[in-house]
């Protein structure tokens, strides 16, 4: 005990002279380096490693050597590429505004119901706890053709003809783009519950009191209101659009991606590039770019939708 | 004193442990999951370590889909398997990245595999040396429904024997609902599946062709031959109607369901379709053309020993190499997954030849090729684009085989850069 009072009275130490501000910005840094350390292992080194990959010729089973930018280039003249890069921006494009739609009005009925108000809920969550693969399972056996499609055996039993689905190039996306779209539902009801029950009921009952319609007070309260929440959103569900692949591949094992690669995201074909050809140079190229779109994507959506 | 006779017959104990620990070899030996191989695997790993008391075999096993890529991770950072199941159109890419080596002529002399083994092995040569050694090889066959058969007036035993008579068999075996749709096949169409193989090593041939020249580097295919071979097989589903890719998502499946009344598949299929109860299936040699050309697809998966066995591990993976592909582990390889041996003198005993399901299968090998894949799966799917492009979009088929034969020619051409 007196050790301590005698260094806590010692004149000179460096420890000493500091101010409590700078002792506690010691000790926050202290703390923090350890998972700063681990992130920049576990995070960033890889990320440069990929980099790095992208400008090699690494297939696994030979050495690298420096190639330059030829994986892009090849990866620019490759139709497929394109192929992919359209299919990528359709499940983005599609999928977010209808997802955002169907959970937005979801959840602002659902903020009304009171009866089992939680189990409704839960319902709605429970598809986003599935594991994709096996949800896209489920789906896939959906769309088989007649005799065991429950969708088709529905259609064949109205006497509609049947519908190729995961067999058509132009119904496919859509297809696949369905079971993603609703697994995510729960999720984003849940958070624009959130949002909803954050605006202050005082707000509704003067517009109420004003004589506001109830389309006005969506317009004009609830929708501004719930800009963060929207904000967070539709970032959130363009990553993970963007990013979607256990649905495509699972959904159609035989030919992932198919047929004609017309469901192919980006993250599929940088797989089977590393995963089934080993190209790993040229897949980690792919990996740059889905990066960069991502990236881009993130800053423009951040920027447009920030208060002003 | 107690107390110290204690501490030393402990201290001896813990000796005598640890030089029978150290005296016991641990290999490793990994293939992927498949129910019966897996079970025949076990049982052969147990006589192997029974005949060697000294050596101990650990299996390790996972799923298909991510197999290549965990055996070349593992075996370049030294872990992984001493002894390694790979497909045989896996061996360049095994022998490129350094991960199995050649066997020792003196263990495996060149000449006693080549006079045992069916010559398809020879897709493990390179060279002079041999990277591994099968237990079991397959090949294709018709699998045939019986019922389905016999419901539609055809005779349950004298399955089709050509093409033109595998085409009325399916058009008779077909059945449709109201609207024209399928709702039982006459034949599965299933390029994911073995028909590929089909289109490849055998329809093109009986049209007139060859699939591949130059040690299979160079794509031949787009001619008249593949023209009608293409117009062959789509037309099964487009003019006949006999058959629709994507039935029952596979065409095993529909089989299995009894809601096809023939399918193409392979010997490992066997194990599989033994458990149908609903109803008896036979199995025929692939139907032969109009002249009566017949042709066959065989392949296997090998067992290599890879960079990382060496010394003691080294020998003791040599034996267990040699035991999973002598006589007696193709015996037991037959009965549990029903794999026809790879040894001809095993496989050709007037029991097999004569028998109603392995006699077909057998008789294929006489026949069969055996395609050196550079990429197995990219170059499949060559084949299931150029189907669907004709299915799907409507292609005309000589603009979709001559793109498929472009595409092919690219992946084979870039692999040997």
């Amino acid at each position: 005990m007196s050790a301590v009072t005698h260094r806590e009275a010692a004149p000179g130490g460096l420890w000493s002279r500091m101010s409590l501000g700078q002792k506690q910005v010691i000790w926050a840094w202290g703390f923090l380096a350890v998972p700063l350390a681990f992130y920049a292992v576990i995070r960033f080194w890889p990320t440069f490693q990929a980099f790095y990959l992208s400008v090699t010729d690494w297939s696994i089973t030979r050495p690298a050597s420096f190639i330059g930018l030829e994986n892009y280039k090849r990866l620019f003249a490759d139709p497929l590429f394109w192929q992919v890069f359209r299919n990528t921006f359709m499940y983005l494009i599609l999928g977010t505004p209808i997802s955002l739609l169907i959970s937005f009005t979801v959840a602002y009925y659902l903020d009304r119901v009171r009866f089992m108000h939680s189990f409704i809920r839960a319902l709605y969550f429970l598809p986003f706890l599935t594991t994709a693969a096996a949800m896209a399972w489920v789906w896939r056996w959906f769309y088989q053709p007649v005799p065991i499609g429950v969708i088709n055996d529905m259609l064949a039993s109205f006497g509609i003809p049947q519908q190729p689905f995961l067999r058509s190039t132009t119904q496919a996306l859509p297809a696949v783009l369905a079971p993603a779209v609703w697994a995510g539902l729960g999720f984003q009801i849940i958070i624009f519950l959130a949002g909803l029950r954050a605006i202050p009921v005082t707000y509704y009952e003067a517009a109420r009191i004003d004589g506001l319609s109830e389309g006005a007070i969506l317009r004009k309260i609830t929708l501004p209101l719930l800009k963060p929440t929207l904000v967070f959103l539709v970032v959130f569900s363009s990553i993970g659009f963007l990013r979607i692949f256990d649905q495509v591949y699972n959904i159609n094992t035989n030919d992932p991606g198919g047929p004609l690669n017309s469901t192919k995201p980006l993250v599929l074909m940088i797989y089977q590039t590393a995963f089934s050809s080993y190209e790993m140079g040229y897949a980690a190229a792919q990996t740059v770019v889905l990066f960069l779109i991502l990236l881009v994507i993130s800053l423009v959506q951040l920027r447009l939708m920030r208060d002003r | 004193m107690r107390f110290r006779h204690l501490l030393a017959s402990v201290a001896i104990g813990f000796a005598t442990l640890a030089t029978t620990g150290a005296k016991a070899v641990e290999i490793e030996y990994w293939q992927y999951v498949f129910d019966t191989r897996v079970k025949a695997m076990n049982q052969l790993i147990a006589k192997f370590q029974e005949a060697n008391p000294d050596i101990k075999v650990k299996q390790t096993t996972f799923p298909y889909a991510d197999y290549q890529t965990k055996v070349a991770a593992a075996i370049l950072a030294g872990q992984g398997p001493d002894v390694v199941q790979l497909f045989y159109g896996w061996t360049d890419n095994f022998i490129a990245g350094k991960m199995i080596r050649p066997l020792r002529a003196e263990a495996f002399p060149a000449a006693d595999i080549e006079r045992d083994f069916f010559p398809i092995v020879k897709a493990m040569k390179r060279g002079n040396d041999y990277y591994g050694l099968p237990t079991a090889v397959r090949s294709l066959a018709l699998f045939y429904n019986k019922k389905a058969f016999k419901d539609a007036g055809l005779d349950p035993n004298n399955p089709p024997k050509n093409l033109d008579e595998l085409v009325a068999a399916a058009e008779k075996t077909t059945k449709r609902d109201g609207s024209g749709n399928i709702v039982s096949a006459g034949i599965t169409l299933d390029m994911a599946g073995q028909d590929h193989q089909w289109w490849r090593e055998v329809l093109v041939r009986q049209f007139g062709g060859t699939p591949y020249t130059d040690e299979d580097t160079k794509v031949t295919y787009n001619d008249d031959a593949g023209l009608k071979a293409l117009t062959f097989y789509t037309d099964l589903q487009k003019k006949h109607k006999v058959g629709q890719v994507g039935f029952m998502d596979e065409g095993q499946a529909a089989f299995r369901a009894g809601l096809a009344a023939m399918t193409i598949d392979g010997t490992f299929r066997l194990g599989s379709f033994n458990t149908i109860k609903g109803f008896e299936w036979g199995v025929t040699e692939l139907p032969a053309n109009a002249e009566g050309l017949r042709s066959n697809y065989a392949s296997y998966f090998a067992n290599a020993i890879t960079t990382k066995a060496e010394g003691e591990k080294l020998a003791a993976a040599e034996k267990f190499l040699a035991y999973v592909s002598s006589p007696e582990a193709m015996k037991i390889w037959l009965e549990v997954v029903g794999e026809l041996p790879a040894r001809r003198a095993a496989a050709l005993t007037p029991e097999n030849t004569g028998h109603p399901i392995y006699g077909p299968f057998l008789k294929g090998l006489d026949y069969a090729h055996t395609t050196l894949f550079k990429d197995e799966a990219a170059q499949r799917q060559v084949a299931i684009d150029m189907v669907n492009r004709v299915l799907i979009n409507g292609d005309d088929p000589k603009a979709s085989l001559a793109k498929a034969a472009q595409d092919e020619q690219a992946i084979i051409d870039r692999a040997k850069r």
